[in-house]
């Protein structure tokens, strides 16, 4: 009994010291280093960039734009690294295995990542470098910062806006894009034709949110609601812009019935490919990033089109021309091995004027400084129906997502909250938005 | 045998005892890549979760104690863990048993097959092969309620489809169907227990005039028993961390780039959908082990209880 006793003892010993091992090894890695932090240090280094894009297009224009950077600074060699994820990104830094500098599609992380410090702070970079921030839209700072931490710069941004097929834009007799939303909605009715079995053959607009870009976050700014209140506090239920929009969105999938919506949203084809509704002329009218223009050219699609803004909610006829930003960014993660030239890389594709018009001609994105913007040397400029999404973005009133320090679980939350709206299951429509308040203001203080 | 070592234990001689002690050391030396790995990959994460589900970890900096704010939460905050419980539950309850019945009617038709038994049995074993993602994919386009196949052939019948992966009625029946359609693994290994009934005991049976239904319930089952236990406690466990079909189907039914956990209205969003959102896209680390240690307690009552229920588990006892 003794024996066996000591042998369990031995185990359990032996147990708890691998255990104790491990767990005095499970520190998240990678302090700043201190290696290269001075201005003026030009000893050679080679620092590493995770980034996104993975075209082999749009590989070979961040490759080009970073050959710029060698140029400029010949004694920092970029390895850069394509097609890499947030979840890589996280997972590196946890394992003090971090690139020098990472971008990301996703502006939602920013909260998480500056109030858990997994990306550094770039203030004291910004104010010793004298970067001037005013050249960046309001917005757009909002989207990249989070409680006084600049964590991010955004690299290239997405603007949202109306895209029409001129056409059937014809054929129904309407003469130029609505700039209301009763005009989008009267417009939408003209332009839907109906299958003898009473289904949808052609819809005007895709009124059911979570369709395509059809989504909250892209049409609350006609009625320009805000998320959060200043102190961060869920505002969906407090601010009357949102139940507006709601009414008016679900007025429009009442008239199309939401079964026949559902119906037609599952054949509307694959967003990112050539059987988009849009592109396939299934679709006349609808909400998407600038981005589409692109798409439309590479995907050889045989439609006449324009575009303009969103139309703005009724009455507030100054919102017309303002719309939803949203956008790349990009950091130096904690554990950077080489955070002086990683900020200089950082600077150079967020704030030269040169690099952001290169790389947005390339990939068809918005360049996201007013210098770029107003560069002769920006191509985009010149694209009748691309000027409408740089005209969002200049735009003082155009609003964005604010980044929160859960990832955004307050537009997952409204998501689903949605969901159950627009097929009909919420009686009371300002309880429902008190209602999210609640859990979304549960959720932000649950990481505190 | 334990009394019989205690009344030898004071007789054991000082270099005896070193010799036991040398034994241990030599059983421990053996045993010691196993406890390694035992300890790396089962206790030390086991014992990690349960102490981060105490804090407000997001896996990147310092976590702190915060007691029992994470089940609180989970309880009477979330507003998406009881669709992710329901859902899960649903599953387990409906999809799991259907599964079972359903590899088992396969398995019982292709062993009893004279003629092409080999092919029919590969035709329902092929689609295990296929990758988790692409079945879900396949079956999401198939029955597409605007240009599936599916509901154009239930529609020269005279049915009007229903809108399947995007109905909140429909989805979960639409991903129980794939999991039928996927369930070849299980139907093997019931086939393999089928064919190794002694034909004998089915003569002896039909001697004693015993109907198929009687050959059935007192020959068939009892002696397949320990399988049909080890694949609804298998079964119970994989429904417990059902995902990745529930993942791609939504995200495809939606047509939405982005993934929409949960499409449509909830339906298809599953407590380990839940976990995964909480601690990779909302880095509440410490709430998604939470839900973690949830799910594991979960998960050993139910094979607890199964095997509590059912006797016939260890092959050796059960009746042949």
């Amino acid at each position: 009994m003794s024996e066996s006793r000591t042998a369990r003892r031995t185990v359990a010993a032996s147990l708890l010291a691998v255990t104790a091992l491990l767990a005095a090894a499970c520190t998240t890695g990678g302090a700043t280093s201190k290696a290269d932090t001075g201005a003026d240090d030009t000893t050679p280094v080679t620092i590493t960039f995770w980034h996104g894009l993975s075209s082999p297009h749009e590989i070979a224009s961040v490759d080009a734009v970073l050959a710029k950077f060698h140029k400029k600074y010949p004694y920092i060699t970029v390895k850069a690294v394509a097609a890499q994820t947030d979840d890589k990104v996280n997972q590196a830094i946890r394992g003090g295995t971090a690139p020098d500098v990472a971008s990301s599609f996703n502006a939602a992380n920013v909260g998480g990542w500056c109030s858990s410090g997994a990306f550094q702070d770039l203030t004291p970079d910004i104010k010793a470098d004298h970067v001037d921030l005013s050249q960046i839209p309001k917005a757009v700072q909002s989207y990249t910062a989070f409680d006084g931490k600049r964590c991010t710069m955004p690299w290239l941004a997405d603007t949202f806006g109306l895209y029409y097929n001129k056409k059937l834009f014809a054929k129904a007799g309407i003469t130029s894009p609505p700039k209301t939303m009763s005009e989008l909605a009267a417009d939408a009715k003209k332009l839907t034709t109906f299958n003898a079995d009473g289904s949808i053959k052609t819809a005007g607009f895709m009124p059911y949110l979570g369709a395509y870009e059809m989504l909250t976050e892209h049409l609350v700014p006609s009625w320009g609601g805000k998320w959060l209140t200043s102190d961060g506090q869920s505002n969906v239920g407090g601010d009357p812009a949102f139940a507006q929009a709601l009414t008016w969105q679900k007025n429009l999938v009442d008239w199309f019935g939401a079964k026949k919506l559902v119906t037609f949203k599952a054949g509307m084809g694959d967003e990112f490919s050539a059987q988009n509704a849009f592109e396939t002329g299934k679709l006349a009218m609808m909400v998407d990033g600038e981005w589409r223009n692109a798409f439309i050219k590479n995907d050889k699609a045989d439609i006449d089109y324009g575009t303009a803004a969103v139309p703005a909610a009724d009455g507030k006829s100054q919102l017309y021309g303002a719309g939803y930003v949203g956008g790349n960014v990009i950091g130096m993660p904690r554990g950077a091995k080489h955070p002086g030239a990683a900020w200089k890389l950082i600077k150079f594709l967020t704030t030269d004027t040169g690099a952001l018009t290169t790389l947005a001609d390339a990939i068809g994105n918005v360049p996201t400084t007013t210098a770029a913007l107003d560069s002769p040397s920006l191509g985009l400029s010149k694209d009748p129906n691309f000027a409408p999404f740089l005209e969002v973005y200049k735009n003082p009133l155009t609003t964005t997502t604010p980044a929160s320090g859960d990832g955004g679980a307050y537009l997952t939350n409204f998501g689903h909250f949605v969901e159950k709206w627009q097929s009909g299951g919420v009686p009371d429509l300002t309880a429902g938005l008190t209602a999210v308040d609640k859990q979304n203001n549960a959720a932000l203080k649950l990481g505190q | 045998m334990a009394t019989h070592q205690i009344v030898q234990l004071p007789l054991v001689t000082a270099p005896l005892k070193a010799r036991m002690r040398r034994n241990r050391l030599r059983v421990l030396l053996f045993l010691a890549p196993g406890l390694v790995g035992f300890t790396v990959f089962l206790i030390y994460p086991l014992v990690m979760t349960v102490w981060l589900s105490f804090t407000n970890s997001n896996m990147i900096s310092q976590a702190q104690f915060v007691g029992l704010r994470n089940y609180r939460y989970l309880l009477d905050g979330d507003p998406l863990i009881w669709h992710a419980v329901r859902n899960t539950a649903w599953l387990v309850v409906i999809m799991v048993p259907a599964q079972v019945l359903f590899a088992l009617g396969v398995a019982m038709v292709t062993a009893r097959l004279k003629a092409g038994a080999s092919l029919f049995r590969t035709l329902f074993y092929l689609p295990a092969l296929a990758p988790p993602v692409a079945a879900t994919v396949a079956f999401v386009c198939m029955f597409n309620p605007n240009s599936g196949p599916v509901n154009r052939i239930l529609g020269l019948l005279g049915i009007h489809g229903p809108l399947w992966f995007n109905s909140p009625d429909w989805s979960k029946p639409a991903l129980t169907l794939l999991a039928l359609w996927g369930s070849g693994t299980m139907m093997v290994i019931f086939l393999a227990a089928l064919l190794e009934v002694p034909a004998e005991l089915y003569e002896a049976a039909e001697l004693d005039g015993a109907g198929p239904w009687h050959r059935f319930r007192y020959v068939t089952l009892p002696t397949i028993s320990p399988v049909v236990l080890f694949a609804t406690v298998t079964g119970v466990i994989a429904g417990l961390q059902y995902f990745t079909q529930a993942m791609v189907a939504s995200q495809v039914a939606n047509g939405n780039i982005q993934p929409a956990p949960g499409y449509p209205d909830g339906s298809t969003l599953t407590f380990p959908q839940q976990l995964y959102i909480a601690g990779f896209n909302q880095f509440h680390a410490g709430y998604a082990c939470a839900l973690a240690v949830v799910l594991f307690v979960v998960a050993m009552a139910f094979t607890v209880v199964l095997l509590r229920r059912a006797s016939g588990f260890d092959i050796e006892e059960s009746p042949r």
